[in-house]
């Protein structure tokens, strides 16, 4: 029987759990000894003109190797030139930074455009001295207007970089036509606000780089070593092959640790600059300012359709805040638009999205990275238009949702769902959480005018996995001489468990004992090329990648035991559950991978594959979420969330109830409870964990997860992603919840986070109005 | 992260604590469960000079039951008071509001006297020291003192100890039997600071982040004397008040939490009488 | 000053600046780098030790105020297969992702479960409410201490 589809524990766990995982700052590589520290000193203001650094003190402080600044940057090469007039305007739809006069510097150069900006790095000894020694540096500042939210860098006339005509980073807004809703006997439109959120992982950003005979070895917390080597190469201006990048474990990475950001390049050049090995660790006031923040859209969403419940079209018009510099700028709102029809079949979706930069911390992916921001917007959509016709918001998706025999369907905005069963999804879950049962309960709780009233939340959702399918993944399978067998892959895991997959895959198809199997990522000498893990692909990609170098193994083995056996080809067999080669029904004949790989050579048996996927795929699901509202006082207890998240084959149910939990968690998160706030002056307000509201346990239940597998062509082993579905289907399950909660009281909509001032200010506001009562 | 450098004394009784205080001015701070003191440090909002470690005074760590009052001693810990067999019988409103401070990692090492001392009115304790009537006992160069609860909190972090003063007992009178106790800590999430918080002993109904000081709600306790109903008394609960605005709520919101958990307070306490 | 803690069993003694934390003594002077720092604001816990059999956050603490006491880590837990039944409840129960808050959330469980050997769900969360895990969602972390629980954990 294969061992793909069971739940098999984790490998990774006991060295985790006896000894810790080793993440950068607990390194202990001779090559590190006697390495110093780097201290950020960062700028505190938003928006202000340097006028003056002053490092004397700092130089004079206990400990200190060095202080270095922007003048100390003249050891790299130029950055490339500026567009020609017009480039900038025309760079829409750019998937990465934007460039030119929208660049980002290293140090920042003579302005500052969000408190957290890195300014000048002191060198100590120690990260206490560090500390000491960064506040010793006097840095002047001449306060420029900050341009802080969506609405002020539309209006304002103050700019963020010289050179540029607005805020308007790139320009794509909804050109539709209002005739696209004639015929609706209902139409309803809504703002939303996608709030600002911090990826928080445990780990903050960290790095260590060493220098030795022209050559640079960089430790770093990264999604993606290989990315990572390409970007020092270019940062630096260094051949690749003079760079090793090494990815150690890593706390957690949600997306913002893809590649590396400007404060690890720094840490790698001043390596260089100062001949000493360096070590960084962020703090986490730092990393909640200074790593990348997730989602900051305003949504504007329109919907119409007839009474009885067909939605006609939907229209979405986004303006994403990209913070102080376009990163990712182009690339997440894009996506958004892609998904912005949702799990539906509306006959006309239109969809735009514009980007602005204002004075905070720059904006990146984070867990689902546009995808949640679609749909957010369409399910509470969805929700209103349902309100507004007094149907029930399950039958109103029902009678929406893709059928099962479209599919392969291709939205109006341009996507190709491979597989799905939506309505299969949304009634498995209806029928799991015993929906109908809580609407009645709901009722009783409205008749009877309780205090704590019940709220039901549905979400149904698409989401896009892979989307760099045509990227691909790499993946080398050595079989050794002793019968053991290492997989080098591509992928990067952070958490997700693929030391354990991996292993279980080469089982599968060679019957090597997951035990004689070693998965190494995340070292660019081991693997030079691959891309890493972001967007849920490297099961479908990574791990299909070492099953295709598994089966090539195996091919290249039946050779092998060909000639020890003194048979042919099409005699032999693998028998999978001894791990061995034998003539067919002849078990007297069996031959260990030790032998046959021995027989092979001293390297024994090695197949390298590079599996690039023809599409992305398509998984789906619902989640409904109950909710608790104590409408005295507004606060919202979650007390049960209920899932399907399909994403096609299973092949380690453990590991993939993992992933829904935890994305399961920051959507709701989300939806209650977390916000990055910043005052108009563009001073963070939630620069610390006592004030950004990271989820805890006593705030959230178990889960209730139902399965559902629906393949996909798009791989041998059928499976989509789904490290970012629960995140996705969770946000808005909750936020609909709140609303369903409140409805009867005339409430429509509470933007996120629904905090409990934010849900007592919608339920007096419709009581002053006088709704529903 | 990392608190800018300081000295490091380490107390062995009450009196060289006192001397060491007193020889260091307005340079030492005294250091107990250090869970009030070194977040503060740690941000480097506090730079103290000398740090006076009085937290192995273990003749101060002690629950008692004495003539008329229970005593108890500056440097228990929340988690002692949580689980004292004293006070879960005789002032079972203290072992409560102690066992919702913080989490349990925070309840192993902060202190009474520690938190009553460092005067955060958004802090369960200074509120429930209020509506206890408790007596602070102080020990200072000019020996002993003992402060009413309600001469102790002054405003924000500022308390009438006198530098070079140690909190060394804190007493509160002995309810009678029978007597309604109430506690309720409004949060968006568990581990956070009330938003606001009431604390209720008998007649009594303290305030927890209403004010610059934890507050009595006199209004609501002379609405009960004069026999008002709970809802009825609840009504003026934001009366004398002066809530603060920040992210978590407007002066309004917390106005109308107050009336609204003082309700429950008194209805939660009524059906503990 | 000079601080002396007995850690895991073992003497660590050693002159550090009197403003050292305990996170840093043990990660640093005695070399146990399980113990991660995840914040500044002593909120995470992913610090958290036992002192004296105890949970603390050890980022919260002086090594200063930890001299003369005794510290145990995750290091320091093993039983005789080499895992403590916490630890080898978070591994059936798959508890863990990325690892970084695991050292202190499992130092915490083992110090809930000494002062609570029979606790319910709703005791597990709140008493795991001073520990921040961003990858499990924490479903599994409160199914690994009910499982350790059952195992008897506590004794």
């Amino acid at each position: 029987m294969s061992i793909l589809g069971t739940r098999v524990l984790r490998t990774e766990d006991p060295r985790l759990l006896t000894h810790g995982g080793i993440y950068v700052d607990d390194l202990r590589e001779p090559e590190l000894a006697g390495a110093a520290r780097v201290t950020f000193v960062r700028s505190p203001v938003a928006h202000a003109e340097i006028t003056g650094i002053d490092t004397e003190a700092a130089l004079a402080a206990p400990g200190v190797v060095a202080v270095l600044t922007v003048k100390d940057l003249d050891d790299l090469p130029p950055p490339p030139p500026p567009p020609a007039e017009g480039e900038a305007a025309a760079n829409e739809g750019a998937p990465l930074p934007l460039g030119g006069v929208w660049s980002e510097p290293l140090f920042a150069v003579d302005r500052v455009r969000y408190v957290g900006e890195p300014v000048a790095m002191v060198i100590t000894d120690d990260s206490y001295q560090g500390e000491d020694a960064a506040e010793l540096v006097s840095v002047d500042y001449e306060q420029l207007p900050p341009v802080v939210g969506i609405g002020v860098a539309l209006d304002s006339e103050q700019l963020l970089f010289p050179g540029t005509t607005s805020n308007v980073a790139v320009n794509h807004p909804l050109a539709a036509s209002t005739a696209d809703f004639d015929g609706c006997d209902v139409v309803v439109e809504q703002t939303i606000v996608n709030q600002r959120l911090a990826p928080m992982p445990m780990e903050g950003r960290a790095a260590a780089a060493r220098w030795a005979d022209g050559k640079l070895t960089f430790w770093v917390s990264t999604q993606n070593a290989q990315i990572s080597r390409f970007i020092l190469a270019g940062a630096l201006g260094l051949d690749p092959a003079a760079i090793r990048v090494i990815a150690p474990d890593v706390g957690g990475g949600f997306g913002a640790k893809v590649g590396i950001d400007r404060d690890a390049l720094m840490v790698a050049w001043a390596a260089k600059h100062t001949g000493r090995a360096l070590r960084w660790a962020e703090t986490r006031s730092e990393n909640l300012t200074g790593m990348t923040h997730g989602r900051d859209q305003l949504q504007v969403v329109k919907i119409g359709g007839t009474r009885d419940g067909q939605i006609l079209a939907y229209h979405q018009d986004v303006v994403q805040d990209t913070g102080a510099y376009p990163r990712m700028s182009g690339f997440l709102p894009t996506l958004t638009n892609l998904m912005a029809a949702g799990s539906y079949d509306f006959p006309n979706v239109q969809a735009g999205y514009r980007v602005v930069v204002t004075n905070t911390t720059p904006i990146s992916a984070y867990r689902g990275a546009g995808r949640p921001e679609a749909t957010a917007a369409v399910e509470r959509a969805v929700d209103l238009f349902a309100t507004e016709i007094g149907m029930d918001p399950a039958e109103v998706r029902r009678k929406n949702l893709i059928p099962k025999d479209k599919f392969p369907f291709t939205t109006k905005t341009g996507a190709i769902y491979d597989s799905g069963d939506h309505v299969a999804v949304l009634d498995k879950v209806l029928e799991a959480a015993g929906y109908w049962e809580l609407r009645a309960e709901q009722a009783r709780r409205r008749e009877r005018r309780e205090v704590l009233q019940l709220g039901l939340g549905l979400a149904t959702y698409v989401e896009i996995t892979a989307a760099d399918a045509a990227g691909g993944e790499t993946a080398r399978l050595v079989v050794h001489g002793d019968g053991t067998a290492t997989a080098y892959t591509g992928s990067s895991a952070h958490g997700q468990g693929h030391h354990t997959a991996w292993a279980m895959l080469v089982e599968a198809e060679l019957g090597i004992p997951m035990e004689k199997v070693t998965v190494i990522h995340g070292d660019t000498d081991l693997i030079p090329f691959g891309v890493g893990t972001y967007g849920s692909r490297s099961l479908q990609l990574g791990g299909t990648a070492v099953h295709l170098a598994a089966v090539d193994v195996k091919e290249q083995a039946r050779r092998v035991a060909a000639e020890l056996l003194e048979a042919s080809e099409d005699d032999l067999e693998l028998d999978t559950d001894s791990g061995g080669w034998q003539v067919r029904g002849d078990p007297a004949t069996r031959r260990s991978w030790a032998e046959v790989a021995g027989h092979a050579g001293a390297a024994g048996i090695t197949a390298e594959t590079n599996f690039t996927e023809g599409h992305p795929t398509f998984p789906f699901g619902t989640h409904l979420a109950v909710v608790e509202v104590d409408t005295e006082t507004g606060k919202v207890r979650l007390i049960r969330h209920i899932t399907a998240d399909d994403a096609g084959t299973v092949l380690n149910p453990l590991l993939v109830e993992g992933q829904r939990h935890g994305g399961i968690a920051q959507g709701a998160a989300q939806a209650l409870l977390e916000e990055v706030v910043y005052d108009a002056d563009g001073n963070p307000l939630t620069a610390t964990l006592v004030d950004y509201a990271a989820i805890t346990a006593a705030e959230l239940p178990s889960f209730e997860l139902v399965k559902s597998e629906t393949p996909t062509d798009a791989n041998p082993l059928g499976a989509k992603g789904i490290g970012e579905a629960g995140t996705i289907g969770a946000t808005p399950a909750v936020q609909n919840a709140v609303v369903d909660a409140l409805s009867h009281l005339g409430v429509r909509h509470v933007d996120m986070p629904a905090t409990p001032s934010r849900v007592w200010a919608a339920i007096s506001e419709a009581r002053k109005q006088g709704e529903g009562e | 992260m990392i608190p800018a450098p300081f000295t490091y004394k380490r107390a062995g009784s009450v009196d060289e604590a006192l001397d060491l205080a007193a020889a260091d001015g307005d340079e030492a701070k005294f250091l107990a469960g250090g869970h009030s003191l070194l977040p503060l440090m740690k941000l480097r909002l506090a730079v103290p000079e000398v740090l006076i470690d009085v937290s192995r005074l273990r003749e101060l760590s002690y629950v008692r039951e004495d003539d008329g009052h229970i005593a108890v001693g500056a440097l228990s810990t929340h988690d002692q008071l949580a689980r004292s067999d004293v006070l879960a019988a005789k002032l079972p409103l203290l072992a409560h509001v102690a066992s919702h401070v913080g989490d349990p990692q925070v309840r192993h090492r902060g202190t009474i006297g520690g938190s009553l001392a460092h005067a955060d009115s958004a802090a369960d304790l200074p509120a429930a020291a209020l509506a206890l009537e408790a007596t602070l006992v102080a020990r200072g160069p000019s020996g002993p003192r003992a402060i009413p609860a309600t001469e102790f909190f002054q405003s924000l972090f500022e308390t009438s100890l006198e530098p070079g003063e140690l909190l060394t007992e804190i007493r509160f009178p002995k309810p009678a039997s029978a007597t309604g106790w109430a506690f309720q800590k409004f949060t968006k999430r568990a581990i956070d600071w009330a938003i606001v918080g009431v604390v209720v002993q008998g007649g009594n109904v303290a305030l927890i982040n209403m004010g610059q000081t934890p507050l009595r709600a006199s209004g609501v306790e002379q609405a009960l004397a004069s026999g008002a109903s709970p809802a009825d008394a609840a009504a003026h609960a934001a009366e004398g008040t002066e809530a603060g605005t920040d992210l978590n709520a407007d002066r309004g919101y917390r106005e109308h939490l107050a009336r609204v958990l003082v309700a429950r307070a008194l209805d939660e306490a009524a059906a503990r009488a | 000053m000079k601080v002396s803690v007995s850690v895991n069993g073992s003497p660590v003694v050693a002159e550090v600046p009197d403003r050292t934390l305990l996170v840093h003594f043990l990660r640093e002077t005695a070399d146990l780098t399980a113990t991660n720092v995840g914040c500044d604001t002593s909120s995470c816990g992913a610090c958290t030790v036992l002192l004296d059999g105890k949970s603390v956050k050890s980022c919260t603490v002086l090594a200063a105020q930890a001299d003369g006491s005794e510290v145990t880590t995750v290091e320091g837990l093993g039983g005789a297969d080499g895992m403590h039944p916490v630890q080898r409840a978070f591994h059936t129960e798959h508890g863990l992702q990325c690892g970084f808050c695991t050292p202190g959330m499992v130092m915490a469980a083992v110090s809930l479960l000494a002062e609570n050997p029979s606790p319910t769900e709703e005791d597990v969360r709140s008493g795991l409410e001073g520990n921040l895990c961003r990858c499990t969602g924490y479903h599994n972390i409160v199914r690994a201490v009910l499982a350790a629980a059952r195992d008897g954990a506590s004794q």
